[in-house]
């Protein structure tokens, strides 16, 4: 079944992703959208680990645990990332990133 | 136990005992009770020392202790003394002493201020027993550093200022002296065998001519800058006008002396030949420092400044003697850089006191504190003649020994360069009389000058401390001198032995 | 060889007496530090007679001539493997002379300021400090070696600092103090030069090596070092210009004058009798160097003496301190004694200059002692330095009157006083030598005459001043030592100096030479004609006198101006054109060069933080972009 479908439609779909999370990351002035941005790149990133793995070595499982290790990591980064954010909201009363930006010289 | 050990062991258990106390008085007990066990400890070291020189070991430095604390790169922690180091460690612990009563009555962060001046202390210690140059450059750091927070934190007037433009100029220094260190250990040893860092087995082997040249100037001008060598005397003025008062005194007093004895030790022990090739500049530079430093003070206005000018002009005196390269002037600069040490602490203890009655140190508000204070204006006024150099005083000693030493050279250069140098104790006398006769004699120019108080006990325990020492040394001078003569011998030989070898002068 | 090893009290028992007194005389009552002082001295002055006793008659040392005696000596320092710093004691004629004349006049200057200081602050500091200077100079005249004799100098020094600055509330005092340290340290910074050359050159300090004809110093081989003159001659020379200070010769003379700001007493003992004949001493000492080995640098020396020895003549006359007349005329005597062993020869009757000028050392010491306190003694009566506050006093003061007429005529030189019988055996022995330096001193001999009876007459003669309160007679402690100096100034020209202090240790034949003595007596009786007539009745005279001179009266009533060219060179040249320019350098140019460096370095600093914004999307895009380009690079420029 995976055989009918080129690899390069998976790569084109992460590379997708992980620049629209570039994208999203750089021109996004809401830190949620900017975190929404990097879940995009960190899952581009576990596409093409899952690709990889299948398409160069089937017979292992390395790119699968990979993957499953960023998911449970990017669950809790999450967790500390939207802490800090509303850490943040309390004391600059928004979430604007460009008001952030007390850790200068 | 080693007793050099000891001399690091017991700074770092007397800081240990510091944190447990709980008032000012205790840590100032502790402090004076772990320092008073130091000089003690000197007094009995110097005794030893001479006992085993008596009883007939010859050893280039006695109490010889080697052990291994880096391997890989062969850094050992070997301790060793020669008269010259003995001295040395003698005036340390006399200066430590008496810096810890003149700072009796500090008490913003008292438990702190003491820790940082013993710690800075102990790496003086350190610095005088290694033999190891590398282990000597680590105690050398441990000594520069605490300076930095003990100006910052307990300094007046621009203190910060002060703070870093000292550390900054020290630490390019010793910036300096580090690639001097590394080019001295990869010379070290002959090719193929193990490369070493101490002092003793480097200056059996020979380093290369043109390594010499080059790596002579960082090695004398990273320890140069902590002599006061013009033009990189700067940071002294600042640095003891903004130091409390026991600061300035180790400072001026100790630390200063690093310079000169790292320059005697490593410098040009190890580096004879490009020393010699090279002496003529640096003989220059001294030479303006010492005449420069006593001009400079003429016109100061600020008691401090007149003594850190003079200590320019004083520590540019003992690099100008160590460059003469011969017995008599090396001896003169060790009698110099002790006699120094003890007179610029005094001065210093004396400013420190004075100014903590009259909260003014420039010298035409004040005027006729003879009257007042009696007690600590005759002291002033017997410092002062110290300084400029009067008989039966420490000062004069070692300046005869210079004179005549550096006089021992035939060629014109070198006499003549004696001669300006000679002249700088003319300067001397007109800035120290400057001093004492607007300070102390006249008529009192304020009126609640009046009600000023004599020194009390703490301060005269500390200014007795250092006078008793410049007494000695002025009225009885030839054991020290011995003393020193002794050690230099062997030194002296290499180093010339080596010149002649060369042609050189 | 005899033993004197008991010389080494003479000074230790001042020297303990200055310690003790220092440490302790402030616990005491003034009176009983002043006993201690005294009683002192007392036993130095009678340990020095001893000595001087045995020296010269007793030990029967005179047979095969006065030889030195090295009573006592350890090492001090060592040096180089050939110059050793000794201290010792060092017995030869000029050695005991100079004993002698220290403890007598300093025992009469210690029970003469038991009266003069009384009531004075610091009663004990004054006695504590002429120990000092007592100790400091019997240990520079038993020298055993120039070294010796230098580190003392420099001791005398610092106590005639202490004693000129002992009113330290005074400003001029303290000015003055400061004056005098600093002009001599400028004199013994030529000495220190001079003993580095010589010491180099010889291989020794010692004394006794140094004046041997066959020792180093003497056979060393001359030629021409340095413009002309041999090592030798500029190493004397060198030395002399110590001696020129201390002994206050022109051009180095003018700390002397401001001198006079001390106590009485002490211009007494150091500005008078003792310290400022140390010049004279220390070339007495090395004498036969100077006459076998340089005598070039004896010339200079001979010339230095006259001229500052008619420069100071001419200014005393027109002076109207009393003390400072004295003080010129101390200068003036001094210059003589310069000129006498500078017109000397070696042995023989040919050093007849050279016990000429000890002999007058000696006379000189005591007239001059006795002049000085008994302008103390009339100080202390009208409370005034001033002449023109005097006058008439001869009815008050009846006994310090008698004692200062006869000082001002053994000054003169009358006979058969003292100061004749030295000032005719200075005479002769410049007649044979330099016809010149004869002429000076005889101009100077009437001239002191005249000084020193104009003096006289202002103060004991001419119009009674009205004084506040009537002046009296100082007391008893104070008078006795004015009659002993008396006694002392008329009788000591009887001393057969010419067997005792000459210049091989060997005994002459010297005789009066009337054809010289009667002028310069006439000379001096012309003076005191001279001044009878100006000053005894006041009179119009004196003013029409410094009417004729003009100028040259102005020029000598402001000293030469020396003391201006000296402000000049202190205030202008080393204050204003050297030291603040120095500091000047040191603060903005050394100093400035290093904030330059450290303010380069916060400017660059400044320039590249602006990189660290704090703004998270803008690092983002550098780092993207900056990704892309390594990208590109890696791809395209290195074809991976």
């Amino acid at each position: 079944m995976t055989g009918s479908i080129p690899i390069q439609y998976f790569l084109i779909i992460s590379t997708l992703m992980f620049f629209i999370g570039i994208y999203g990351f750089l021109t996004r002035k809401n830190l949620i959208t900017m975190l929404m941005s990097i879940e995009l790149i960190l899952n581009s990133v576990n596409i093409n680990f899952v690709t990889f793995n299948k398409y160069l070595y089937p017979q292992n499982l390395q790119g699968h645990f990979f993957t499953l290790i960023i998911i449970a990591i990017a669950a809790a980064e999450a967790a500390v990332a939207i802490a800090i954010i509303i850490n943040i909201y309390r004391n600059f009363r928004s979430i604007d990133v460009d008001n952030v930006d007390e850790m200068k010289f | 136990m080693n007793i050099l050990s000891l001399f690091i062991l017991i700074p770092l258990l007397t800081i240990i005992a510091i944190m447990f106390t709980s008032n000012m008085k205790q840590t100032r007990l502790v402090s004076a009770v772990g320092m008073g066990i130091q000089l003690v400890l000197a007094g009995i070291l110097v005794y030893l020392y001479l006992a085993e020189r008596n009883a007939g070991n010859m050893d280039a430095m006695l109490f010889y202790y080697d052990a291994v604390w880096f391997p890989t790169l062969n850094i050992h922690y070997t301790i060793g003394v020669d008269g010259i180091s003995v001295a040395m460690i003698a005036l340390t612990s006399i200066v430590v002493f008496a810096g810890i009563f003149a700072s009796w009555m500090v008490d913003f962060l008292y438990r702190e201020f003491f820790i940082s001046l013993i710690l800075l202390a102990s790496g003086v210690f350190g610095f005088f027993i290694s033999l190891d140059i590398f282990t000597m450059f680590l105690f050398y750091e441990l000594a520069v550093i605490p300076m930095y927070l003990l100006i910052g934190l307990w300094g007046s007037g621009p203190k910060e200022y002060s703070a870093m433009k000292l550390t900054l100029m020290l630490m390019a220094g010793s910036a300096l002296l580090f690639v001097a260190i590394l080019g001295i250990y990869f010379y070290s040893a002959p090719e193929g065998s193990q490369l070493t860092f101490n002092l003793l087995e480097i200056a059996k082997n020979h380093i290369p001519i043109e390594m010499q040249r080059f790596l002579f100037p960082f090695a004398f001008i990273g320890f140069g800058v902590l002599g006061a060598l013009f033009p990189f005397h700067t940071w002294s003025p600042d640095g003891h006008a903004s130091a409390p008062t026991a600061v300035s005194m180790l400072h001026a007093g100790v630390l200063m002396k690093l310079g000169g004895y790292g320059v005697f030790r490593v410098a040009i022990y190890l580096m004879p030949e490009a020393a010699h090739e090279q002496a003529w500049i640096f003989l220059i530079l001294t030479g303006i420092s010492v005449v420069y430093g006593a001009f400079g003070a003429v016109v100061q206005k600020d008691l401090k400044y007149i003594n850190a000018y003079s200590s320019v002009s004083h520590c540019g005196l003992v690099l100008f003697a160590i460059l003469m390269m011969n017995q008599t002037a090396m001896n003169g600069a060790v009698i110099q850089m002790i006699s120094h040490g003890l007179m610029t602490a005094l001065f210093f203890a004396l400013i420190g006191m004075i100014y903590g009655r009259t909260h003014t140190r420039l010298i035409n508000e004040m005027g006729g504190l003879m009257k007042v204070m009696p007690f600590l204006g005759v002291v002033y006024v017997i410092a002062g003649l110290a300084s400029l150099g009067l008989p039966g005083l420490s000062g004069f000693v070692a300046e005869m020994t210079i004179f005549v030493g550096s006089f021992q050279h035939t060629d014109t250069f070198h006499r003549v360069l004696t001669i300006v140098a000679a002249s700088s104790i003319v300067i001397t006398a007109v800035y120290i009389l400057r001093v004492v006769g607007t300070l102390l004699f006249g008529p009192i120019k304020n009126d609640h000058f009046l009600h000023l108080k004599d020194a009390l006990w703490f301060e005269r325990l500390s200014t007795l401390t250092l006078l008793i020492a410049i007494a000695a040394i002025g009225m009885a001078p030839l054991w020290l001198s011995n003393m020193i003569n002794f050690s230099l011998g062997p030194i002296v030989e290499k180093i010339n032995g080596v010149a002649t070898v060369a042609g050189l002068f | 060889m005899v033993d004197y090893t008991y010389t080494l009290l003479i000074p230790l028992i001042p020297f303990l007496l200055f310690i003790f007194i220092g440490l302790t005389g402030h616990k005491m009552k003034p009176i009983v530090s002043g006993l201690i002082g005294t009683s002192g001295l007392a036993i130095a002055a009678i340990l020095s007679y001893i000595t001087a006793i045995r020296y010269f008659w007793t030990d029967h040392l005179a047979e095969t001539g006065y030889k030195s005696i090295k009573a006592f000596e350890i090492t001090w320092l060592h040096l180089t493997d050939k110059l050793t710093i000794n201290i010792g004691a060092l017995i030869d004629p000029i050695s005991v002379m100079m004993l002698i004349v220290i403890t007598t006049v300093s025992l009469m200057v210690h029970i003469y300021s038991i009266g003069y200081m009384k009531g004075e602050r610091g009663y004990h500091r004054f006695f504590s400090f002429l120990s000092l200077f007592s100790f400091s100079m019997l240990g520079l005249v038993l020298a055993t070696n120039i070294f010796q004799m230098y580190i003392f100098w420099e001791l005398v020094g610092v106590s005639s600092f202490l004693l000129i600055g002992f009113y330290y509330e005074k400003p001029s005092a303290v000015a003055a103090s400061k004056k005098a340290f600093i002009v001599t340290r400028f004199a013994d910074l030529g000495f220190l030069i001079g003993i580095l050359i010589l010491s180099f050159n010889t291989g020794t300090f010692d004394f006794q090596l140094l004046t041997s004809p066959t020792g180093p110093a003497i056979t060393m081989p001359g030629g021409a070092a340095f413009m002309g003159m041999s090592v030798l001659t500029w190493s004397l020379i060198f030395i002399f210009m110590g001696g020129a200070g201390k002994s206050a010769m022109f051009p180095l003379h003018v700390w002397l004058p401001d001198a006079m700001e001390g106590p009485t007493p002490v211009s007494a003992l150091i500005h008078a009798a003792t310290m400022v004949v140390a010049g004279v001493y220390l070339v007495a000492r090395l004498f036969p160097v100077y006459a076998l080995g340089a005598p070039d640098a004896l010339t200079v020396v001979a010339w230095v003496g006259g001229i500052s020895s008619l420069f100071a003549a001419i200014i005393a006359c027109t002076q109207t301190d009393i003390k400072r007349v004295l003080a010129y005329s101390t200068m003036s005597q001094i210059g003589y004694m310069m000129l006498a062993l500078g017109v000397s020869g070696y042995g023989g009757h040919d050093g007849l200059g050279f016990m000429a000028g000890n002999f007058h050392l000696f006379t000189h010491a005591m007239f001059k002692a006795l002049l000085f306190l008994g302008a103390g003694a009339i100080i202390h009566a009208v409370h005034s330095n001033d002449m023109k506050d005097m006058g008439g006093l001869r009815k008050y003061l009846p006994i310090t009157h008698a004692t200062f007429l006869i000082a001002c005529i053994t000054i003169a030189g009358i006979p058969p006083l003292s100061g004749f019988w030295s000032k005719d055996e200075i005479m002769v022995a410049a007649w044979h030598h330099n016809k010149i330096l004869f002429s000076i001193e005889y101009l100077v001999a009437g001239l002191t005459a005249f000084y020193m009876f104009r003096l006289y007459f202002s103060i004991f003669w001419g119009k009674a001043t009205h004084y506040h309160h009537t002046p009296h007679e100082a007391p008893y402690v104070m008078t006795i030592p004015l009659m002993v100096l008396a006694f002392g100034a008329v009788f000591a020209g009887f001393l057969p100096f010419n067997e005792l202090v000459t210049s091989d240790g060997l005994p002459f034949e010297a005789h009066l030479d009337w054809s010289i003595a009667i002028p310069s007596v006439l000379i001096a009786l012309l003076g005191i004609g001279g001044a009878t007539a100006m000053y005894m009745k006041s009179n119009g005279l004196p003013d029409k006198l410094a009417g004729v001179f003009g100028n040259g009266y102005k020029w000598a009533y402001h000293k030469f101006y020396m003391d201006e060219v000296y402000l000049f060179v202190t205030k202008k040249i080393i204050f204003r054109y050297i030291s603040q320019p120095v500091a000047w350098f040191d603060r903005h140019i050394v100093d400035g060069f290093m904030n330059l460096v450290a303010r380069t370095v916060d400017n660059t600093s400044n320039l590249i933080k602006n990189f660290q914004s704090g703004r998270l999307q803008q690092y983002g895009y550098v780092f993207v972009s900056g990704a892309i380009a390594l990208v590109l690079i890696f791809v395209y420029l290195w074809n991976f």
